[in-house]
């Protein structure tokens, strides 16, 4: 920017076409426009969240009602209907899953970026193609094997395929983590005399926990959203909090407040931690390639 | 930084040591594959296993209904299926529904991009809101469209629609595939629009002020610089958005449960009736032998796009 001058002449140019005016109001309708589709986006969130908050004779007339007495009794119907296990099954299998997640990719990310292994974009792609393939092709091949290892049914069949589902994605994103430290201060470790355990805790851990703990909210999502697996593989014991909510499918305008009223609580730790890791949600979303 | 950066740190220059021992070579090497093998090693017992017994139990006959019988009957299971009308109209329901979502995300998605790409008052709020559809767990989402939204006699968008001719539109009933795009549109624009955001903001700002200067209007500076920018950006959405849209099952299970007839039953969901409807662990296994393939040959397109990314990318 060492042209300042030009420029500046350029500005008054333009400014002398286009009035301050005219920009302004041009700008504010956009702003306005903008803040409409938001809303419109937002809308089905806002919502859930307004009728979970009605009484069922006001959830479901029409016109809508918006003013209307707001209450809490559709959370205590929910509470008492017994969302404890479900929240429960739905917490160890995510966090669990997380907790091994970050243990495996950790060092497959290291192999793959820091010290690499002779073939390391093979071995990037062949976590990338693991993603390609559709778990569905598989659903009889998962469900016999997890019948034969007496899994069916408990929360470790999912913890498995949580893991399985979000390894590739913290391994790619540890690694776009990892790339950004300075391999100086990797080498200063080492010529200090630093091991690799020693190295990964006390250099390379504390310079990527908040990757980490972005990569963590990212895997903490899909696991805790995830339905398809949950609803085929178990039954009554290690229910998630997806097949809480299918408890309140009930027909044509009945009980809607209250089936708000679950799926806010379903929705909700992940609406908050998807929130929190936002301005890393991207970078995790691409597996790392978008910063 | 106007490419995606996921480059390689380039190697680090290694002090000429005497000739290291072709022991010590294969010491270094080990020790460098130690840390991936764990996670390799697991991801391949859990997703190659269950692929390896999904080919075997495709040459069988065996069914849940009827566990005595259980036998290898060759090719039988393939035929059946490249013969069964269901699975054709599931596979093209699933191309369609999934090249339609994808599309009409990305364009919305770069729509929005474009409107946050900009200052005004409240910026960080809007793009909150904005993100917050993918955020919803994809079950209770559906479950809120079918009921408060898109139901015929109390849902939202009828009532909105009746000053416009329409009411008691049956949407989830009349129009199921589009209202399952609908929904996983509405689900997936935040997801382009992030990484569109991301590739709009890595734009070099004097450059851009640069052609202004030069004169560039509006949109030849979208057409000729932003467009080819975003390209990158563009291939990666379309290949993850794809990747994840092709799985969907949530919005079909829970709102459309497949139907009418079979309108709205893609892949996933078809897998999903025959092995827990109707039992057919073999035919279930063939069918998924031939998405599996399918699949590989698109995501091998798929694969190169995205490989492209890595061609500054330094060999070591």
């Amino acid at each position: 920017m060492s042209v300042t001058k030009p420029l500046a002449r350029q500005r008054v140019d333009v400014d002398r076409f286009r009035p301050p005016l005219f920009t302004k109001l041009l700008g504010s309708s956009i702003t306005a426009g903008t803040w409409l589709v938001t809303l419109i986006f937002f809308f089905p969130v806002l919502w859930m969240l307004l009728t979970s908050f009605k009484h069922e004779s006001a959830a479901a007339t029409r016109p809508p009602t918006l003013f209307t007495g707001y209450t809490v009794e559709q959370y205590r119907s929910v509470f008492d209907s017994g969302i404890l296990p479900f929240a429960l099954n739905s917490v160890m299998t995510s966090l669990i899953s997380v907790g091994i997640v970050l243990v495996l990719a950790l060092p497959a990310a290291y192999a793959l970026s820091i010290r690499p292994i002779g073939r390391w974009q093979d071995g990037l792609f062949f976590f990338l193609s693991t993603k390609m393939l559709p778990a569905s092709a598989a659903l009889a091949a998962i469900y016999v094997l997890a019948q034969e290892l007496h899994l069916l049914d408990t929360v470790w069949v999912l913890v498995l395929l949580y893991t399985t589902m979000n390894l590739p994605i913290a391994v790619w994103m540890l690694r776009s983590f990892l790339l950004e430290i300075p391999q100086e201060v990797i080498e200063a470790a080492k010529v200090d005399g630093a091991g690799f355990i020693r190295t990964l805790w006390s250099v390379i851990l504390p310079i990527l926990a908040p990757g980490m703990g972005a990569c963590a909210l990212i895997c903490f999502i899909f696991a805790w959203n995830e339905f398809f697996f949950a609803v085929n593989l178990t039954s009554t014991r290690a229910t998630t909090m997806p097949l809480f909510l299918v408890g309140f499918i009930t027909s044509e305008g009945l009980f809607w407040a209250r089936l708000c009223a679950a799926a806010t609580l379903c929705a909700l730790p992940v609406v908050i931690a998807g929130w929190i890791a936002q301005n890393k949600l991207v970078r995790g979303l691409s597996l790392g390639a978008v910063k | 930084m106007s490419s995606i950066p996921v480059v390689a740190r380039p190697a680090p220059k290694q002090t000429p040591l005497p000739a290291k021992t072709r022991v010590e070579l294969r010491r270094e090497g080990w020790s460098r594959r130690l840390p991936f093998l764990p996670a390799f090693l697991v991801t391949v017992a859990l997703t190659q296993l269950p692929f390896v017994l999904t080919l075997i139990y495709s040459f069988t006959n065996w069914n849940l209904l009827f566990p005595g019988k259980r036998s290898f009957i060759g090719f039988d299971n393939y035929t059946r299926a490249f013969a069964d009308p269901v699975f054709r109209q599931a596979a093209v329901n699933t191309v369609v529904i999934t090249a339609t979502s994808v599309i009409a995300s990305v364009l919305i998605g770069l729509a929005l991009a474009m409107l946050l790409d900009r200052a005004f008052r409240g910026r960080g709020i809007a793009r909150t809101l904005l993100i917050t559809p993918f955020l919803v767990m994809p079950a209770a989402a559906s479950l809120i469209w079918k009921t408060t939204i898109l139901n015929a006699g109390g849902g939202v968008l009828n009532w909105v629609l009746t000053p416009l001719g329409g009411s008691d539109i049956d949407w989830a009933g009349h129009h199921a595939t589009l209202t399952v795009i609908f929904v996983l549109v509405w689900q997936w624009t935040p997801f382009m629009m992030l990484i569109l955001l991301a590739g709009l903001q890595s734009q070099p700002g004097e450059v851009l002020e640069a052609a202004r200067v030069d004169g560039a209007k509006g949109w030849q500076i979208f057409r000729y610089m932003t467009f080819p920018h975003l390209r990158q950006y563009f291939e990666l959405g379309i290949v993850l958005g794809a990747i994840y849209i092709l799985q969907a099952f949530d919005q079909v299970y829970l709102i459309t449960q497949g139907g009418p007839g079979t309108q709205t039953t893609i892949l996933p969901y078809f897998l999903y009736l025959r092995t827990f409807r109707g039992g057919q662990i073999g035919f279930a296994a063939a069918a998924g032998v031939i998405v599996v393939i399918a699949t590989i040959i698109i995501a091998t397109f798929a694969l190169r796009l995205v490989a492209s990314m890595f061609r500054q990318e330094p060999n070591r």
